[in-house]
């Protein structure tokens, strides 16, 4: 009779829904410093253990411990603190304008920011970066005005895109960090053919392309992962894994069955699977890449293993399909208040200097804010001119934009 | 030189020229292409410089798009025109919009080559004619040679062009130029004026069409295959065309269409393409736009038709000069 059984159809359903108290019990999380640190030139094979593991170096009580710990210094923990409070506060005062009415739309990275701005600070400054929209840490920790990304999140005057792409889809050639695109998963291919064209050139830089977990379901996901494999391309292919792909969790995406880092495994790529909510840990495990992309021994992808806070975008209500309580409960705390904890552990911090520069970083956000605003809104303008619309759609405008320009006027 | 000759010197003289060209895609490199057009590049400029690459043709495209964003040159070669649409995604939401999204901060300056175009018996994936599905696109530059002289030209410009340009190639004009009359021998390119390539460097305008033939009853609107095509049928009608080889479709020469229809009143339009949604609509409206008080007739369209390519009935589908000669005889009627 078993023979004649109807088959079934599997559909995978995350641990919690609305309602119910966000339970993350089945998550077995390894302790901090158990996982050994092979050396760069290890063979994917070797080393295929760590796609099922995760690299963690901060333990419960914030102390840095085991092969990972990177042994920065004081003063570089405290840049990496202040970029992350930075791109919160950012975060902050643009999802409130956009409220607001001041713009269309945005997205916060609310518990990741440890992860852009660890990668950015152990990435070297002319790295190339191929971002989703989630990494706005990266501009942040490369120093990049922020009065720059919120004039492109106000489309206004000073955008130095000229209002043509939604909010939060930034470019900045200066800071190294690719035009992002609407389409999910496209940077992922387009980094290893940089990485590839630098290793063409013979020149010393790599580059670092970021997809989310969602996003690893796109076919260019298996495009970067091929090539990058074939041409042993110097890229660092991070999957950033913040369990949440807008309404489907991570095992609508395949997590259920394996780990993000274990997809790697089949393309002979080493893997590396890290707490994203651990900077010591992104940071060492993105020198680790680094290191061996810049070393000609090629491509190593990285998931990193985090939470998204936030709703997906200022469109989204995450109260309709998780529980509100998720964050408080994911058992990875919160980058920013881990590091604070560790650097005090240091005796390098304290709650008083948290403070300060909590309040600075606010006070800088806000005088960016008002200088941003002062050069216009999405709602109240001033905007580019709309003449700029027909330009950059090719090098030299063709006759029809030329007279479609014109009949618009102005 | 044959087509294929002239396409496989144009990607020559642009590797010595420039050391940021690099050309890949499936069995390019080692083997030198499936239709030759590859041959011997590897051996001379070297592997890293002419390479295969794994069937992907999304990233063969993906890959170029960064290589292009880092300041290399690629030149990309997609098998056959029926298998660039896994690479759709990259060439229109990125390639073609990457300098527009930056506002100029990144470009993607490079050429794909696809084999387009039926009369070889290619069926349904080996016969198509994509190009209105780029036409479409802005952003994106669109390129057919008709010729071995033109092809070679146009490719240099296409490869030189700070644009994303994408190139087909009519795959029945490799060896020979062919005039839809599949009974007759044929004739190499060796025996055709335009079969006469210099070796070293030159380039043809994009953009611009070239009168390949004056007249003065009917405008013939062609490019690729069927330009051959419309001077068999111009023959064996008698009827006196002005045959327009577009050899861009956009940008469109449009100052050339607009003088020829101006002067003749009468346009026929010819693609091998489908017809519905097909290149030969954006013409004829340009056309009935642009050159309405000069119009003596209604503007005629001879395509394939709105089905797939089909393999048995290939004579039927494709426009030949008798189905084209009806056309010329019809506006003239009017």
């Amino acid at each position: 009779m078993d023979r004649h059984r109807s088959l079934r159809l599997h559909i995978p359903e995350p641990r919690h829904r609305p309602g119910e108290p966000a339970d993350f019990s089945d998550l077995r999380l390894p302790k901090a410093g158990a996982v050994e640190r092979p050396p760069v030139h290890s063979s994917a094979f070797e080393m295929r253990d760590l796609a099922y593991a995760l690299i963690r170096v901060l333990d419960e009580d914030g102390r840095a411990v085991g092969p990972w710990d990177p042994q920065l210094e004081a003063d570089a923990l405290r840049r990496g603190l202040r970029a992350m409070l930075l791109t919160r506060a950012y975060d902050d005062r643009m999802y409130r304008a956009q409220r607001q009415g001041k713009t269309s739309f945005y997205m916060k990275c609310t518990g990741e920011e440890g992860v852009a701005v660890a990668q950015a600070l152990a990435l070297e400054p002319d790295d190339m970066l191929f971002p989703t929209y989630r990494q706005q840490g990266l501009l942040i920790a490369r120093d990049w005005p922020i009065v720059d990304m919120m004039c492109q999140v106000y489309s206004n005057s000073g955008d130095r895109l000229k209002g043509r792409q939604m909010p939060v889809m930034y470019s900045s050639r200066k800071a190294g960090f690719f035009s992002i695109s609407g389409n999910l998963g496209t940077q992922f291919s387009q980094a290893v053919g940089w990485a590839m064209a630098s290793a063409y050139k013979g020149d010393h830089r790599i580059a670092a392309g970021w997809i989310g977990e969602g996003a690893t379901a796109e076919p260019d996901f298996h495009y970067a992962l091929t090539f990058a494999s074939v041409y042993h391309a110097p890229v660092i292919l991070n999957v950033v894994n913040n369990q949440w792909a807008i309404s489907c969790y991570q095992g609508i995406a395949g997590g259920e069955e394996a780990t993000f880092a274990a997809r790697a495994i089949g393309y002979g790529m080493p893997a590396l699977r890290v707490d994203g909510n651990d900077f010591l840990a992104t940071y060492a495990a993105t020198r680790w890449a680094a290191e061996r992309a810049r070393s000609n021994l090629g491509a190593t992808l990285i998931e990193l293993f985090t939470h998204r806070v936030a709703a997906h975008s200022t469109a989204d209500d995450p109260s309709r399909y998780r529980p509100a309580d998720e964050s408080e409960k994911w058992p990875l705390g919160d980058p920013i208040e881990r590091l604070k904890q560790h650097l005090i552990g240091l005796g390098a911090w304290s709650e008083e200097r948290h403070e300060t520069m909590l309040k600075e970083v606010e006070e800088q956000v806000r005088a960016a804010g008002k200088e941003a605003e002062a050069l216009g809104t999405l709602d109240r303008g001033p905007l580019p001119p709309v003449s700029t619309m027909f330009e950059d759609v090719y090098k030299e405008m063709p006759w029809y934009l030329r007279r479609q320009r014109d009949e618009l006027g102005g | 030189m044959n087509m294929v000759q002239a396409l496989n010197s144009a990607m020559d003289v642009m590797l010595s020229r420039d050391p940021d060209v690099v050309i890949f895609g499936e069995d390019v490199g080692y083997f030198g292409g499936v239709f030759r057009a590859t041959d011997g590049l590897q051996r001379k400029h070297g592997k890293q410089r002419v390479f295969d690459t794994p069937i992907a043709e999304g990233g063969i495209l993906g890959v170029a798009v960064g290589m292009g964003a880092y300041g290399l040159r690629p030149v990309a070669e997609v098998q056959f025109a029926d298998y660039i649409y896994p690479a759709m995604d990259q060439l229109i939401s990125e390639a073609a919009r990457l300098r527009y999204r930056s506002a100029g901060e990144w470009w993607a300056p490079l050429t794909v080559r696809a084999p387009c175009g039926g009369g070889i018996f290619g069926g349904q994936t080996h016969s198509q004619s994509a190009e209105a599905l780029f036409t479409h696109v802005c952003g994106l530059k669109t390129v057919i040679p008709s010729n071995p002289y033109d092809a070679k030209g146009l490719l240099v410009s296409a490869i030189e062009d700070d644009d994303p340009v994408v190139f087909f190639e009519p795959k029945r004009l490799y060896s020979g130029p062919f005039d839809g009359h599949p009974e007759k021998p044929a004739v190499p390119w060796s025996k055709h004026a335009l079969g006469e390539v210099p070796a070293g460097y030159y380039r043809i305008p994009l953009g611009k069409a070239s009168v390949v033939r004056a007249g003065e009853e009917v405008t013939v609107l062609a490019y690729g295959t069927l330009v051959h095509v419309a001077a068999a049928a111009a023959d064996e009608s008698g009827i006196d065309i002005e045959l327009v080889d577009l050899r861009s479709l956009r940008p469109v020469d449009i100052e050339t269409i607009v003088a020829s229809v101006q002067k003749t009143g009468r346009c026929v339009i010819l693609h091998e393409a489908t017809r519905t949604g097909g290149f030969g609509a954006e013409l004829s409206a340009l056309v009935q736009e642009h050159c309405f008080f000069s119009l003596e007739a209604p503007i005629e369209r001879v395509t394939g038709w709105d089905t797939p390519y089909p393999h048995a009935f290939e004579w039927q589908y494709f426009p030949g000069p008798a189905r084209v000669a009806r056309a010329l005889r019809k506006v003239m009627a009017a």
